[in-house]
């Protein structure tokens, strides 16, 4: 099936400043990988992930989602079959309440009113936070926070899902929720961090990607056991994969 | 600078609010025209800057006190007029509610003396002509500024005055407020000025990608709305000065004199007056305003003027006061075992 | 510093707010209505009447004790904004000597009444607004007065600003925390460091708000903020708004105070 397939094709990207964030990165993710991407800070991860659901276009190269190539007038429709999970919750969580935050994507999307109700309850259910849909976000905790974040993105049933350093500023348990609730999802998973044993325990793949381009590409295991590749990159072995 | 509920009367209170709720109505839809999706989260966020950069206290120079900035102007260059008086809006609304900072009735008042004249009158006429385009100029935000606080603390006399509550006499507090807003004016300019040029200087970009094409344009319709503007204050000041003329009998008196050539009104026109008299008597929803132009003041009676306050109703009164209280607390507590019992 | 405790309040006034109770459980639309027409009735007493306007305060207590809100929290939210109308009250009794009556052989002014008076209307009209807030949640505020037909625009942007102050704030107070344990000024920052501090906060906000921008428009945001109908008023909401108008107009318009005073007075004669 092609319509859950992620292409990227010699994609580069130039700020307007000037700076050049992605030199030609290729890669392709088919249905229903799981894919993390690391690298140092400033490698270009986040600048890839804003490119997965159309915020920014390629300078050059071609991005294909799912049946459709990255363009102005196809990314309204891409932004439906991704989901972009942000790094702070708080600047996904803009609504007064958390009901009406995890219903915006849905409600954007058109649905009727008992829709909405239905994808809002099963998202918030999936992440355990339905009890929680009357409150505003600022009497949440990070935990709380970072879990509605998810399901207002989920609410909207996204084939590919996109995550950009979903464990930071998680106490241990929110943690462990947190990879626990991943693993139970089936959509296309691409998740961009520094948490190495999150990634080795949630994606089967792993992508490194340093000033731009893709140094490495391939299985988690392999790639994240490699300490000489991971310390070119300002990264340490995954804790689980340390000798004492 | 905000005002308080009990310094006004009704009568100004809701014709300022109608006013600032026209403002918002007409801003609203004036956005909408030029509708730029951009515009909530930006409008949000420089909301709650303005209100977070209100709660730090900076020292004023030469006088060992603190103060805070108001923000008006600085939201009126980011945002243009439309926006930034919403956004000037909302937040003195949250402090009204949050702060009993200024009270609930005179919000509307607030918004007028803090908003109107900073978005609508400062920044358009002032603040744009004397800065070129894409450029922050410090004696463009000066004098707007201050003309803009000078305006708002003289609406805040007019406003207290035509109330008739407070018996401060109007020059007092003329010269009361406006030196104070004066220096207060020339800081909040400097501080304005500094902070966008200080932005403008570290991260020319981000102005330029958030707010660069911001400042709604205001082309030549806008001498139309100027007029209409200034016509609509004037009519605001002439109608409440002549309603208070109508309020004394004598002043009417002596211009139905002037005009009619008797002191007695026509029938039509006395009926009115009864009307408005018996509200007044009943409500003093019109304040009990007299005003001094006239000599034939002091031929008013002592009786008209204050109300006759007898003693023994007064001991009643304090006696019925707080058995009203006792009881209400009573019924409060009752209700609150009941449903405590039912849950 | 006046920072940190403006900030207190304004999240603890927030989470009082959320509080399950009768009171908070009643619509907002017919809080708001009741308040209104509550501060209407007071500031329209005349210039002279502070005895009058006590039974209003039977409101204040009756809403402090259902919807358990700290007495001592509202009448301090009160007491420290009542600096500015002492001061312009108080020229009342000097500008006005007129005597009205004599108590216990010492002549009142009407000055002195007109003061109490406009004292006693701004206690009861700060202190409603504090209990309206404290037993209603700010988005339910905003609810109704967009149902009130105030335009969207503004009742979004209450929102908005409303959800990224207590974020902002937060923020701001960071920055101000680090300069603070290298200056003991505590009268305020230095005019040149404000700048800064402001300046960066705004810099700050405006990334913010792009970012917002963007996580809006991946979840599909066109330029409308959605909103999800309100629900419909109940018996309780109605009882309520019929009861609390009702009495205020029998307070202002019959003299319960006297009626009452007179009626026990008679009894005990």
């Amino acid at each position: 099936m092609s319509h859950h397939i992620v292409r990227f094709e010699n994609v580069t990207f130039k700020y307007p400043d000037g700076t050049s964030a992605l030199n030609g990165v290729s890669f392709l993710i088919t249905h229903g990988e799981s894919v993390g991407i690391v690298g140092a800070n400033g490698s270009g991860k986040t600048t890839l992930l804003m490119h997965l659901n159309g915020y920014l276009l390629p300078t050059s190269g071609t991005i294909n989602i799912g049946d459709f190539i990255l363009n102005k007038k196809t990314r309204m429709e891409i932004r439906k079959k991704v989901g972009v999970v942000f790094q702070n919750p708080d600047d996904q969580l803009f609504m007064p309440t958390v009901y009406e935050d995890v219903a915006f994507g849905p409600i954007n999307m058109g649905l009727d009113e008992s829709s909405v109700d239905i994808k809002v309850r099963r998202a918030l259910e999936i992440v355990g936070c339905y009890d929680l849909k009357d409150k505003p976000p600022h009497h949440l905790s990070g935990g709380q926070k970072r879990a509605v974040a998810i399901a207002s993105v989920i609410a909207m049933e996204p084939d590919i899902l996109a995550m950009d350093e979903p464990s930071s500023n998680l106490d241990p348990k929110s943690r462990r929720s947190l990879i626990n609730l991943l693993k139970s999802f089936s959509h296309t998973k691409i998740i961009a961090s520094h948490d190495l044993d999150m990634i080795l325990d949630v994606c089967e793949r792993c992508i490194v990607i340093k000033d731009g381009i893709v140094v490495a590409d391939g299985p988690s295991e392999i790639v994240l056991s490699d300490q000489k590749l991971l310390e070119e990159n300002n990264l340490e072995l995954p804790l689980t994969l340390q000798r004492r | 600078m905000h005002m308080a509920d009990a310094l006004i009367s009704p009568a100004v209170g809701v014709g300022f609010w109608g006013l600032s709720l026209g403002g918002i109505a007409y801003s609203a839809k004036k956005l909408k025209e030029n509708l730029d999706e951009k515009m909530v989260p930006l409008m949000g966020i420089l909301g709650a800057f303005v209100f977070a950069a209100q709660m730090i206290n900076f020292t004023i120079p030469a006088t060992g006190s603190s103060g805070h900035i108001g923000g008006g102007m600085l939201l009126s260059i980011l945002l243009g007029p439309y926006a930034s008086f919403i956004v000037m809006a909302s937040i003195l609304t949250v402090q009204a509610l949050f702060f009993a900072d200024g009270g609930f009735l005179a919000l509307g008042c607030n918004i007028w003396n803090l908003a109107f004249y900073t978005s609508f009158i400062a920044y358009p006429l002032i603040y744009k002509p004397i800065a070129r385009k894409g450029k922050f100029s410090f004696l463009a935000t000066i004098v707007s500024v201050v003309i803009a606080l000078q305006l708002g603390a003289f609406s805040v006399v007019v406003q207290t005055y035509f109330s008739g509550i407070s018996e401060l006499p109007f020059k007092t507090f003329v010269m009361l407020m406006q030196p104070i807003h004066l220096g207060i004016g020339i800081i909040e300019g400097v501080i304005t000025y500094a902070i966008i040029k200080y932005v403008a200087t570290t991260k020319p970009e981000i102005l330029e990608s958030s707010v660069g094409n911001k400042q709604n344009k205001l082309n030549g319709v806008y001498t139309k709305k100027l007029v209409l503007v200034f016509f609509i204050l004037t009519l605001i000041t002439g109608g409440i000065l002549s309603w208070f003329a109508s309020n004394n009998p004598d002043g009417l008196e002596w211009s139905i004199e002037k005009i009619y050539g008797k002191s007695e009104l026509p029938e039509k026109e006395h009926f009115l007056k009864n009307i408005f008299k018996g509200i007044q008597e009943k409500t003093s929803l019109f304040p009990d305003y007299t005003f001094k132009k006239s000599e034939k003041q002091e031929t008013i009676p002592e009786e008209e003027r204050y109300p006759n306050i007898d003693m023994g109703t007064s001991l009643s009164g304090i006696f019925g006061a707080f058995l009203v209280l006792l009881i209400t607390f009573l019924t409060g507590y009752v209700i609150k075992t009941l449903k405590k019992k039912n849950l | 510093m006046k920072f940190d405790k403006e900030f207190f309040n304004l999240g603890y006034l927030d989470r009082l707010s959320y509080k399950n109770t009768f009171i908070h459980n009643i619509d907002a639309r017919v809080k708001v209505i009741g308040a209104v027409f509550y501060i209407i009735a007071v500031v329209s007493f005349p210039k002279y009447a502070v005895l009058s306007l006590v039974p209003f305060f039977s409101f204040q207590i009756f809403f402090m004790i259902l919807g358990e809100i700290p007495v001592d929290f509202v009448f301090k939210r009160v007491f420290v904004v009542s600096p500015f109308i002492f001061f312009i009250a108080i020229f009342n009794p000097f500008l006005d000597r007129n005597t009205a009556f004599y108590l216990l052989g010492i002549p009142i002014s009407y000055g002195i009444l007109s003061f109490l008076s406009i004292l006693v209307k701004f206690v009861l009209t700060v202190s409603i607004i504090i209990i309206l807030i404290s037993t209603t949640s700010f988005a339910g505020l905003c609810y109704a007065i967009r149902y009130f037909k105030v335009p969207e625009i503004f009742v979004n942007q209450l929102l908005f600003m409303y959800r990224y102050i207590f974020v902002l704030t937060e923020e701001a107070m960071r920055m101000v925390r680090a300069k603070e344990l290298r200056s003991f000024n505590n009268k305020g920052l230095e005019l040149k460091f404000y700048v800064k501090l402001a300046g960066n906060l705004l810099i700050r906000s405006l990334n913010r708000a792009e970012r917002i921008y963007y996580a809006m428009l991946s979840r599909g945001y066109n330029g409308n903020m959605p909103y999800i109908k309100k629900k419909k008023l109940n018996f309780s909401d109605f009882l309520f708004i019929l009861i609390m108008l009702l009495t205020i107009y029998l307070f202002r318009f019959f003299e319960p105070v006297d009626r009452i005073g007179k009626l026990m007075i008679g009894v005990i004669r």
